[in-house]
C-alpha cells in the first residue's frame, strides 16, 4: 500500500472541480437550511437546472458563453419561483418533499426520449464547451505545485472554480451580516416572532431559495464545464445528499463550513477509499473485491449524514446554538 | 462524552453489528458466486436471455446505445445475448421488435427499452419477459380498461407499502426516508431464500415476513427510539433516516450484487376479456386487498388499534389516558415492517427486484400519503390508488418513460390546493 500516493491522490481530490462543485452548492445550501432553515432537498436539480440552462442556450440557441451563463443563473431563479410559490407556505417537511420529487421530476424530464432533440436524453449533451476553453489564458505547459501537478487546462478550471467559491463566499459573508440576513436568520428561530414585526416571511424565504439555488446553478456549470459534457443521470438524490453531508460536516449556519467541510469531506473519503483498497489488495479484508471498495463511498457518505446529525450538528465549525432550531 | 451519548451509540454500534452478522449468513453464498464470476477483472458486459414459454428465442437482435456506442447483439440457440463495452455509466437497451418470431411479443409492450447500469457492477442483466404478442392496436375504450387493470395492480401495491409510512409519521411524526430499502428488503430476502437457497415460495415469503418485522422492530429500538429518547428534532431524524437509507442501498449492493433478479418465471396467462395478466399478479392483488381489509380492522376494531389512533392525534393526551406510547410505536414499527416487507415480495414478484427497487418508488409512496393526507392509514390507501391510476392513465397521453414524473407532478399540484390532503382535515398546515 502507497501511503504517499493515497495522500497525493487525496490532496488532489480536495482541489478538483468536482469539489468546487460540492462547496458551491453547499454554500447555497447553507443559505436555504443553515440560514433560512429550508429543507431543500433537491438542491441537485439547481445545481442541474443552471448547467442545462446554460448549455441548452449555447447548444440550441447558439448564445455566446456570456449570455448563457446568464441564462442558467436566469432559470435557475425561475425554477426558484415555481418550487417556492406552492411550498414556501407549507410546513418544512412538505417542502422537502416537494423539493426531492421536484428535482426526480426535472431528471426524468432531462432523460426522456420525447426532449432529447435538446437535451441530448440519456446520452445528455457535449458540444458546449469550445468558448470557455478557447478563452483560456494560462500558456500551454505543464505546472508543478511540489506534490501535484496541473495542465493548463486544468489550472484554469481550477482557477475560475475556486475564484467563484472565493467571490461567492464574500458576498454571503455581506449578505449576511446585513439587516437582510438577520431577518433570515429570525425567520430560522422564530418564524411567527418576524412575521410579528411586520416582516414578508414568504417573500424573505423565497429570496433565499432563488440565492441558494444560484449558488448550485454556478456549481452546476462548472461541473459541466469541467467535464464537457451534461449528463442527466449525474443529478441524483444521492448528489443532493452529498451536498448535505458536505453541509453537515462543515457545519450548516457558517460560510466556512461548507468550503472547509466540502474539502475536509472529499479528502476523507478519498483516503479512506484508498486505504480500504489497500488493505483488499494485501488480502486482510476478505469478504470484499476491488469494485464494492467504490461502493464505500456512498456507504460513507450515509454513515456520515446520520453520525454528524446524531452527535454534531452543529459540524465542524459550527455554533451549538444556532443547529437546535426545529422548524 | 455523556452516559447518554455513549449508550446510543453502543446501540447503534449493536444495530450495525446485527445488521452485519444478519447480511453475512445469508450473504454469504451469494457473495462467492459472485467473486467467482468477476475473474476476468475489468470487462464490462451487457447481458440477457430470451426466452418464450421457457423455451430460448435465437436470433432476436438488441440495439445497445449510450456514452458514444451504438451496436447490435444477436441471442444465440440458448435465447443468450451479450455485449462488452468499454466505459462504466449508463447504457439504453432496446429489443428489436421485428426481429420476433411471429406471434411473439414483450409481455409489457411499452417496455422495450430498458436501462443497463454498469456504474456499480461489472455486469448487467437486461431481461425482456417475452409473452403472447399483443401489439396489434386496440381501440381506446380496450386500452383504458388495460390501464385501469394495471393501474389497480399498482394502486394496491403501493397501497401496502405507503401504509407504513403513514402509520409510524401518524405515530411519531417522521418522514421516513429509509421506507424504501424495507421495501426492497423484502424482494431481495424472498429472492435470497426462494431462488439461491430454492425454498419453496411460501415458505421464503413467509420467512421474508418475520425477517421484515423484526427488521422494524431493530431499527426502532436501535436507532429511532434512542433519538426521540434524546429529544432530536424531527428534521434532524429525517436526515438521519436518508442517512439510513443510503448506507443500506450499498449494503445490499455488496451482498446482493447490483444485477436484476427474477423472483418467479413460473406464472401463467391468464385472459379476461382484453386484460392479459398472470395469475401471480391476480394472486398479489388479492393478497394487497386482504392486507389492506386487515389494516383497516386492526385500527378500527381492535384495542392497539385504537391505541394507535390514538397516539396519532394527539400523543401526550394518549399518554396521558394510560396508553403505553413507546409500546405502541414499538408495535407500529413491526407491523410497518412485516407490511412494507409484503409489498417488496409481491412488488418483485410481478416485476424484479434490485437494490434500487425501493428507492425507484419511494417518492411514488411519499406521494400516495400525502396525497391522502399525511399520517392517516385509509387516507395512504385512498392516495395509493389515486397514483396507481395517475401513473398508469398518463401513459395514454405523455410518453411512457414520463410517467412517474406525471404523479409527481400531480402531487405538487395537489399540495397547491389541497395541502391538507384528500381525507386530511382542514387545518393550519404553514
Amino acid at each position: 500500500m502507497d501511503i504517499l500516493n493515497i495522500l497525493k491522490l487525496a490532496l488532489g481530490e480536495m482541489l478538483s472541480p468536482t469539489t468546487i462543485t460540492f462547496v458551491l452548492c453547499a454554500l447555497g445550501l447553507a443559505v436555504h437550511f443553515g440560514f433560512t432553515g429550508l429543507l431543500n432537498f433537491g438542491q441537485a436539480a439547481f445545481a442541474a437546472v443552471g448547467a442545462y440552462g446554460m448549455v441548452i442556450s449555447i447548444d440550441t440557441l447558439k448564445l455566446p458563453l456570456f449570455l448563457a451563463v446568464l441564462m442558467g443563473l436566469l432559470c435557475s431563479i425561475i425554477f426558484a419561483l415555481i418550487l417556492g410559490i406552492p411550498t414556501l407556505r407549507l410546513r418544512a417537511d412538505y417542502l422537502a418533499i416537494v423539493t426531492i420529487a421536484t428535482a426526480e421530476v426535472f431528471r426524468y424530464f432531462m432523460t426522456t426520449i420525447g426532449f432529447s432533440k435538446v437535451t441530448g436524453g440519456s446520452n445528455g449533451l457535449s458540444q458546449f464547451g469550445a468558448e470557455f476553453w478557447a478563452l483560456n489564458p494560462i500558456p500551454e505547459g505543464n505546472y508543478n505545485f511540489g506534490f501535484v501537478s496541473y495542465r493548463a487546462d486544468q489550472l484554469y478550471v481550477l482557477m475560475v472554480g475556486w475564484g467563484a467559491v472565493i467571490i461567492g463566499a464574500l458576498i454571503l459573508r455581506l449578505l449576511m451580516r446585513s439587516p437582510w440576513g438577520r431577518v433570515l436568520k429570525g425567520i430560522r428561530e422564530d418564524e411567527d416572532a418576524v412575521r410579528s414585526l411586520g416582516k414578508n416571511v414568504f417573500f424573505y424565504k423565497l429570496q433565499a431559495l432563488m440565492i441558494g439555488g444560484v449558488f448550485a446553478s454556478i456549481g452546476g456549470m462548472i461541473f459541466v464545464l469541467n467535464l464537457s459534457n451534461v449528463q442527466p443521470q449525474v443529478w441524483t438524490t444521492n448528489f443532493t445528499f452529498t451536498i448535505w453531508s458536505v453541509l453537515l460536516l462543515g457545519g450548516a449556519a457558517t460560510i466556512l463550513g461548507p468550503i472547509a467541510g466540502g474539502m475536509i469531506f472529499i479528502a476523507l473519503i478519498s483516503i479512506t477509499q484508498g486505504i480500504m483498497g489497500g488493505l483488499v489488495e494485501l488480502g486482510l479484508l476478505p469478504f470484499l473485491t476491488q469494485p464494492d471498495i467504490a461502493q464505500i463511498r456512498l456507504l460513507l457518505i450515509g454513515l456520515s449524514l446520520m453520525l454528524l446529525v446524531i452527535f454534531r450538528p452543529q459540524g465542524l465549525f459550527g455554533n451549538k446554538r444556532e443547529t437546535q432550531f426545529n422548524v | 462524552m455523556d452516559i447518554a451519548l455513549r449508550a446510543v451509540m453502543g446501540r447503534f454500534g449493536r444495530l450495525l453489528a446485527a445488521f452485519t452478522i444478519l447480511i453475512s449468513i445469508f450473504g454469504a453464498p451469494i457473495l462467492s458466486q459472485a467473486s467467482a464470476a468477476q475473474t476476468d477483472g475489468s470487462a464490462l458486459i451487457i447481458t440477457g436471455t430470451v426466452k418464450n414459454e421457457k423455451k430460448p428465442v435465437e436470433g432476436v437482435e438488441f440495439r445497445i446505445t449510450g456514452n458514444g456506442i451504438d451496436e447490435i447483439a444477436t441471442s444465440n440457440s440458448e435465447g443468450k445475448w451479450r455485449l462488452e463495452v468499454e466505459k462504466k455509466g449508463v447504457y439504453q437497451v432496446e429489443i428489436l421488435l421485428e426481429s420476433l418470431p411471429e406471434g411473439v411479443g414483450l409481455r409489457d409492450p411499452e417496455a422495450n427499452i430498458r436501462e443497463a447500469n454498469l456504474n456499480v457492477t461489472n455486469t448487467a442483466a437486461v431481461l425482456f419477459p417475452l409473452g403472447k404478442d399483443t401489439r396489434v392496436i386496440q381501440p381506446i375504450g380496450e386500452q383504458i380498461i388495460i390501464r385501469l387493470f394495471a393501474g389497480l395492480n399498482l394502486g394496491l401495491l403501493l397501497a401496502v407499502a405507503a401504509i407504513g409510512i403513514s402509520l409510524i409519521f401518524g405515530t411519531t411524526g417522521l418522514n421516513n426516508f429509509a421506507h424504501g430499502e424495507m421495501v426492497t428488503f423484502g424482494a431481495l430476502f424472498t429472492w435470497l431464500f426462494h431462488v439461491e437457497l430454492k425454498l419453496p415460495l411460501l415458505v421464503a415469503a413467509a420467512i421474508t415476513i418475520v425477517l421484515s418485522a423484526g427488521f422494524g422492530w431493530l431499527q426502532d429500538s436501535a436507532l429511532w427510539k434512542p433519538l426521540r429518547k434524546r429529544r432530536l428534532g424531527l428534521n434532524q431524524i429525517m436526515i438521519v433516516s436518508i442517512g439510513l437509507s443510503i448506507m443500506l442501498r450499498q449494503l445490499y449492493i455488496l451482498f446482493f450484487q447490483g444485477d436484476t433478479k427474477v423472483l418467479s418465471s413460473e406464472y401463467e396467462l391468464v385472459v379476461l376479456g382484453p386484460i392479459n395478466t398472470t395469475s401471480s399478479s391476480l394472486v398479489s392483488m388479492g393478497l394487497s386487498v386482504v392486507a389492506l381489509a386487515f389494516v383497516a380492522w386492526f385500527l378500527t376494531r381492535t384495542r392497539i388499534g385504537k391505541a394507535a389512533r390514538a397516539v396519532s392525534d394527539n400523543a401526550s393526551l394518549a399518554a396521558a389516558t394510560g396508553i403505553n406510547v413507546e409500546r405502541i410505536i414499538r408495535i407500529v414499527w413491526v407491523m410497518a415492517g412485516a407490511l412494507t416487507g409484503l409489498a417488496g415480495i409481491l412488488y418483485g414478484l410481478q416485476f424484479q427486484a434490485n437494490y434500487l427497487l425501493g428507492a425507484q418508488i419511494l417518492l411514488l409512496l411519499f406521494a400516495a400519503v400525502t396525497l391522502g393526507g399525511l399520517g392517516k392509514a385509509l387516507g395512504a390507501t385512498v392516495g395509493a390508488m389515486i397514483i396507481g391510476f395517475v401513473v398508469e392513465l398518463s401513459a395514454l397521453i405523455i410518453p411512457i418513460d414520463l410517467k412517474y414524473a406525471a404523479a409527481l407532478i400531480i402531487l405538487i399540484v395537489v399540495l397547491l390546493v389541497r395541502p391538507q390532503g384528500v381525507l386530511g382535515k382542514k387545518q393550519r398546515i404553514g
